[in-house]
This record gives C-alpha cells, sequence and structure tokens, in this order.
C-alpha cells in the first residue's frame, strides 16, 4: 500500500502486512471448513433439515379430532346434532352406544373428546327446556383441549343456529364477536413458527460454529502455536469471526428463501433491513459461541454449553412458541438476556407485518449492546490467557 | 469379565467427572432449566395486554368491558379515541389487541337486536391470538347466558356442559413439566454418551481399548452404565422436582414410571453410543448427538400434539424414544395410567436401545477411519 509520495510509510506497511496475515487466516479457516464437512453441514444441511422439521411437524391447528359422540336413544333430532360435526374438518366422530365405551376410548386415548346426548335429549329439546349436552374433553394437552372445546363451541352454536332457522324461532345471541386478525388473517401457525425458528436456527449455526471450532484449536493445542506467531489476537478472532460470519449468512440467505417460497410465508418488510438485523444477531451469536469457547478451552465442555444455553433458551424464552407476557415476572427479566428474544420480534415483525421501525429500532439496539458484550469480553478473557 | 466393566465404569466415570467444568455442564444447567422452563412453558395466557375503544355510552358496554377487565387473563393499558389510533397501537405491540364497541351498541342490545363487538388482534403469533380469541369468547358468552336471564328472552333449546378430566383447570403446565423430565434425561444422556467414544477416538485412546482383553460387549457396558447412572439420579432429581416443587400430581405407580425411565434411559444410551461410533471427532460427535436431539424434541409430542403433523412425519415418530415416553410420563402422572396399559410404550423403547447398542457394539470393530 503506497502513500501519496509513492513511498511505503511504515504504519501502512504494518497494516498491510496486518492484512496479509489476515487473508491468510481467513483462507485457512475457510480450508478447514471445505475439509471437514461437518462445518457445512451445521450451516447448510441445519438450516434445511431444520426448517423442513419444524414447518411440517410443528403445527398448533388441530383438524380431524376424533371425538366420540355418545347417542343413547338415536332419533331424528341428534341425527341433526351429530351432523353438524360430521361436516366439520375439525372432527372426526366417532358413534358409540354407551357412555362407558366412550370413557374407555378417552382413557385409552382413541378420542379426545366425548359428547354425550342423554336419553332424554330429544324430550327435553322439544320443550325447550335447556337440553343438557355434557362435553368431556381430555386435559392432558391443555393447549389443544382448549383448542378443542372452542371447535365444539362453534359446532354446537352452528347447530342452534340451524335448530332455529328449522322450527322457525330466532336464534337469539345477544353479543357477537367479530373478529379481525391483523398481519396472519388465517391464523396459520406457520406463518409465525418459521420466522421464530429461523432466529433458533441462526443461534445455533452461530454458537455452536465458533464454539467448537475455537475450542478445538485450544484443545489440540494449536491456538497457542498461533499466538507465538506474529499474529495479533485482533487478527486472531477476526480471522476466526470472517468466515464464519459468511458461513451464517449464507445459511441465513437459504433459511429465507425456503420460507418464502417453500412455506409460503409472506415477507413483507424491507430485505435489506432483514440483512441488517439479521448480520447484527449473528455478530452477537458469533460472539457469544466465542465466550463459550475461550471459556470452556474444551470441546466437551463447549459443546455442551453451546447447547444448554442457546438451543433451549431459544427454544423456550425467545417468544418463539411461548407467549413471554404470560411468564412469571422473573422470567420475563431473564428473558432480556436471551438475543433470540430480540431477533424472533425483528423477524417476526419484517415477515408478517413489514418494516415497522419503533419494534425494530428498539429489538436492533439491544443486539448491538449484547454483540459488543460478548465480542468485548472476549477480547479481554482472549487477552487474559496470555499472561 | 465384571471386574473389567467395573473398572471402566470407574475410568470412564473419572473422565467425565474429574473436570470441574464438566461436572458442573452436566449437573448444574439441568435445575436451572428445570427451573426456568417449568415456569416459562405455558401456553396459558395471563396478561394479556388490551386497549379498549368504546364508541358507546351506555350500560351494556360497561357491563361487557367489566367483565374483559375483571378476568385474570386480560389486563387493559390503554384507552383510545379513534379509529386511527388503532394500528399504530397494534403495529408497535404495545397491544395484543382493541376491542372496540360501535356507537349503538347498548341501544341494539335493549331493543333485543345483537350487538357486535369488534375485536382487532395481532396476529404475529397466531397461537396466542387462537387463544386470546377463545378467552374472549368464553367471557362474552357468559356475558350472554346473565344478559338473556336478566331481560327475560328465550334461551337457547340446549346448553353445553363441559368438562376436562385429569387436568381440570386446564393448566398447561401440568401438561409441560412432565415432558420436561424426558427432555433433559434425554439431553444429558446422549451428550454424555454420544461423547464418550469419540473422545477416545479423537485422542487415539480407543485402538489401546481395542487390543487389550476387553471385549466388545464389555466396552459397550463400561461406556453405557456411567450414562445410565447419571440419567437415572437426574431423572429422580427433576421427578422430584416435578412432584414437590411444581405439585403436579402423580397419580400412578411409581414402579410403572421407572420401568419407563429405565427403558428411555437405555434407548438413549444406545443412540449415544451409536452416533459415537460413528464419530471420528468429538465435534462430529456433538454434531450428531445434536442431528438427533432437535429432531427427537420437536417429533415427540413435547409441545406440539404429533396428531397435527403430516401423515409421513408421524410415521417417523415411531423411531423417536422420546415419543413413548411422553406417553408414559403424562400418562402416569396425570392420568394415574396401569402397567398394562402402557405395554405399547414401553416395547418400542427397549427395541430401539437393543438395536442401536447392537449396531454401535459392532461399529466398534467396523468403523473404518
Amino acid at each position: 500500500m503506497k502513500n501519496k509520495t509513492g513511498e511505503f510509510s511504515p504504519v501502512d506497511a504494518r497494516r498491510a502486512t496486518g492484512m496479509i496475515r489476515l487473508r491468510g487466516l481467513v483462507r485457512k479457516e475457510f480450508l478447514q471448513i471445505l475439509r471437514d464437512p461437518s462445518s457445512i453441514a451445521i450451516a447448510f444441511l441445519m438450516p434445511v433439515l431444520l426448517l423442513f422439521l419444524f414447518g411440517y411437524g410443528v403445527s398448533l391447528d388441530a383438524e380431524h379430532v376424533p371425538v366420540g359422540i355418545v347417542v343413547e336413544k338415536p332419533d331424528q333430532d341428534t341425527s341433526r346434532f351429530i351432523g353438524s360435526f360430521m361436516q366439520s374438518r375439525y372432527f372426526e366422530p366417532l358413534l358409540m352406544s354407551s357412555i362407558a365405551e366412550a370413557v374407555q376410548a378417552l382413557e385409552s386415548g382413541t378420542v379426545d373428546a366425548v359428547i354425550h346426548l342423554r336419553q332424554d335429549f330429544s324430550k327435553t329439546l322439544m320443550a325447550s327446556r335447556d337440553a343438557p349436552v355434557q362435553v368431556i374433553v381430555n386435559g392432558v394437552d391443555a393447549n389443544t383441549a382448549r383448542i378443542i372445546s372452542g371447535y365444539i363451541e362453534g359446532a354446537w352454536i352452528r347447530w342452534l343456529g340451524h335448530e332455529a332457522k328449522a322450527t322457525g324461532t330466532d336464534l337469539r345471541i345477544p353479543v357477537q364477536i367479530e373478529q379481525r386478525v391483523w398481519f396472519n388473517s388465517e391464523l396459520r401457525s406457520r406463518n409465525y413458527l418459521i420466522p421464530g425458528l429461523i432466529a433458533i436456527i441462526m443461534t445455533l449455526i452461530g454458537a455452536l460454529l465458533t464454539a467448537m471450532v475455537m475450542s478445538r484449536e485450544w484443545e489440540r493445542g494449536t491456538m497457542e502455536a498461533l499466538m507465538v506467531t506474529p499474529v495479533a489476537q485482533r487478527e486472531i478472532l477476526l480471522g476466526k469471526l470472517i468466515p464464519y460470519f459468511t458461513l451464517g449468512i449464507g445459511g441465513m440467505a437459504l433459511s429465507v428463501l425456503l420460507a418464502v417460497f417453500l412455506f409460503d410465508v409472506p415477507l413483507r418488510g424491507s430485505v435489506f433491513v432483514l440483512f441488517a438485523a439479521s448480520s447484527l444477531f449473528l455478530l452477537t451469536a458469533l460472539g457469544m459461541g466465542l465466550l463459550i469457547s475461550i471459556l470452556a478451552k474444551n470441546q466437551f465442555v463447549a459443546g455442551q454449553a453451546a447447547i444448554i444455553v442457546t438451543f433451549l433458551p431459544a427454544f423456550i424464552l425467545s417468544g418463539f412458541i411461548f407467549d413471554i407476557n404470560s411468564m412469571p415476572a422473573p422470567i420475563q427479566v431473564i428473558t432480556h438476556l436471551i438475543a433470540a428474544r430480540y431477533f424472533v420480534s425483528i423477524l417476526q415483525t419484517i415477515f408478517l407485518a413489514g418494516t415497522i421501525w419503533s419494534v425494530i429500532a428498539w429489538n436492533a439496539l439491544a443486539l448491538v449492546i449484547m454483540s459488543t458484550v460478548f465480542l468485548g469480553i472476549s477480547r479481554r478473557k482472549f487477552r487474559k490467557r496470555l499472561e | 469379565m465384571w471386574r473389567r466393566i467395573f473398572a471402566l465404569t470407574v475410568k470412564e466415570f473419572l473422565a467425565l467427572l474429574k473436570d470441574k467444568k464438566s461436572r458442573l455442564v452436566v449437573f448444574i444447567p439441568p435445575l436451572v432449566q428445570l427451573l426456568v422452563f417449568g415456569y416459562a412453558a405455558t401456553f396459558d395466557l395471563k396478561n394479556v395486554p388490551f386497549a379498549v375503544y368504546n364508541e358507546d355510552s351506555g350500560s351494556a358496554s360497561r357491563e361487557l368491558l367489566a367483565r374483559f377487565r375483571g378476568s385474570q387473563n386480560f389486563s387493559e393499558v390503554a384507552t383510545i379515541y379513534s379509529e386511527g389510533e388503532i394500528s399504530g397501537i397494534v403495529n408497535r405491540q404495545e397491544v395484543l389487541l382493541v376491542v372496540h364497541i360501535g356507537p349503538e351498541f347498548s341501544r341494539n342490545l335493549s331493543i333485543g337486536r345483537p350487538g357486535s363487538v369488534q375485536i382487532i388482534i395481532d396476529g404475529r403469533n397466531s397461537n396466542t391470538a387462537m387463544l386470546a380469541l377463545n378467552y374472549l369468547r368464553t367471557i362474552v358468552n357468559e356475558f350472554n347466558r346473565t344478559w338473556i336471564e336478566h331481560s327475560g328472552g328465550t334461551a337457547p333449546p340446549a346448553r353445553l356442559v363441559s368438562r376436562a378430566w385429569f387436568n381440570s383447570n386446564l393448566e398447561s403446565r401440568w401438561f409441560i413439566v412432565p415432558g420436561i423430565i424426558g427432555l433433559l434425561t434425554l439431553v444429558v444422556t446422549t451428550l454424555v454418551t454420544a461423547l464418550s467414544v469419540a473422545r477416545e477416538r479423537e485422542q487415539g485412546t480407543f485402538d489401546q481399548l481395542l487390543v487389550t482383553p476387553i471385549r466388545p460387549v464389555e466396552i459397550i457396558m463400561g461406556k453405557s452404565l456411567p450414562g445410565f447412572f447419571i440419567g437415572l439420579a437426574e431423572a429422580t432429581v427433576i421427578i422430584l422436582a416435578t412432584v414437590f416443587w411444581f405439585d403436579i400430581p402423580l397419580r400412578g405407580n411409581v414402579l410403572t414410571l421407572y420401568t419407563g425411565v429405565i427403558l428411555f434411559i437405555l434407548s438413549a444410551i444406545g443412540i449415544g453410543l451409536m452416533i459415537s461410533s460413528l464419530a471420528v471427532t468429538q465435534q462430529q460427535g456433538l454434531l450428531g448427538a445434536f442431528l438427533f436431539l432437535v429432531p427427537a424434541v420437536i417429533l415427540s409430542g413435547f409441545t406440539t400434539p404429533i396428531a397435527n403433523m403430516p401423515p409421513l412425519l408421524q410415521d417417523l415418530t415411531l423411531l423417536n424414544p422420546l415419543r413413548y415416553f411422553m406417553v408414559i410420563l403424562r400418562g402416569v402422572f396425570l392420568e394415574g395410567k396401569p402397567f398394562h396399559m402402557l405395554i405399547n410404550q414401553f416395547w418400542p423403547m427397549a427395541m430401539i436401545g437393543v438395536a442401536n447398542l447392537s449396531i454401535a457394539g459392532w461399529l466398534f470393530r467396523h468403523r473404518l477411519y
């Protein structure tokens, strides 16, 4: 690198050799990545595998729920009632003749709910006397049980409407809810799970890659060997960060493409903002991995720690699937320490709602702080090791 | 033979526990996770923030809103006075939903016409949105019932009487916490065993082990036992915490539960050792463990039901030991299922364990690297 007069200044020269060293380190790291297929697998195979699994495997939309319908005395009224359940795609009705049979089916798990029409159902119905319809739901899976109860109620109200029309009386439901669901009008759970999933995948890729790679160098002693060369610590760290950052962004791009083109998740915000936010988050994740590896220095501990402090918290505490507002206050405080939380929020907003700066700016700021802290501590701990 | 296995087991325990950091990662995080996840992993909504946009001045709307405010599930954080404010407050995620009551609401109700309540809800998290709508519907239904009683109208000719069995308050914690027993036991057991052979391979000591008189069966036993005891100890601690800390009812038999625990740990060890015998380096071992653990957790029914998956994936879950263990855990804890109703869950886990252990034993000798 020449200065204006065409001569090499000592500062420039030092910087230039620094760049050459850095380039050498980056090249070495890339070669290592290419030769050990496991890094490539982490960066590219894992996103695809996870997106497929989650995209198809994780669904909160219950359909074809097996429901036992006990009719003690079948007649026209009860068959109209059953008809309203037969039509719905949410149910898979199984007709039963006694409550004992239904209870057994409920206990063995063949049906998730039982609807019981007593012998006097038609009689009380004719007399308009508040005919009770007993419903028993298997409450083990509380979330599904609630969703199923909602479906049953829906089918029941439809049936009431038909009955009212048939008998000529009008069904009086004083207050009706008119719902408008924004950003995801069909309530497709995939639309919110997949953006959140991308955050989890990026956490894994970033943290696991760097944690394993760095701790391997410590374990094998190549890190010490590197330290006695003229390479500066900053260059060592950058030499590790740059290749894995590139790899991570590649994985990110792949995930976004799959989300949009394979899973039809709408991408309503700006791609550029998405890219910028992802870079920020990736830096945080890489910093986390770096810190873990520097503290652990052996692959067993680093690997365990990477999984324990990244995957599981990102899965449970990020708001990806469980609502943060509903957690107890101390846990809500803890979620602020999970980087994925901010990224999940950014991703869900950019994908479904658009570029809403008031949401993105705060979360991005949090990511900037977290990445600075992680990279800063790594840098310091790294230096201490030498003394 | 037993002395050799014993010696190998002791050596494995030492390799695992002599280092303070590995001791820590094996024991502390699962307990912390149990506590944090036990409280965090819930589908029950509390304090859902909502805003009210009420154009009606009558008493009916006030009465309905009082019901929303009185519910533990919702908390009012803002009142707005124009249609234009809705989008801002929802976009910024300050509220999950806005309750909009039109100016004619009370009048319509009083003359016997239906009144409608508009709910504008943020669908970015569709499950939360769906649950919130379900809660709202329950509140509105109750309002309707009292309204009909008071205004003397005709009630619908039939009424639903719903009950939930096994978990009458529908607390999702009862569902999730027993699941965590399986989740954490699986993670710990698989990780401990998945890295055990890979570590020796990487350090070159596995070749030495192979030339000693120890037979592959004995190596497998020696490598399995530490994982087995650690898994068992951890499962026990978590089970105790589930019962005494989280107050989840243990309605079934402890022996039935432990039959499940032991078979499950066996299958997890089998998979861990198989991964370990395939891996040349620890990184590969860890990656392998990971590529198994993540799908195993997702496809187990831990958070989302297997019944919602497409048929092909449902078939794939049959290979997953955690799937069977989840049924056992929830069956024994909440439903009090007896031994004979769970046999169909026990034998697949035993098969998975035995098959993987045999393959691992074969791979010890035949894997070329």
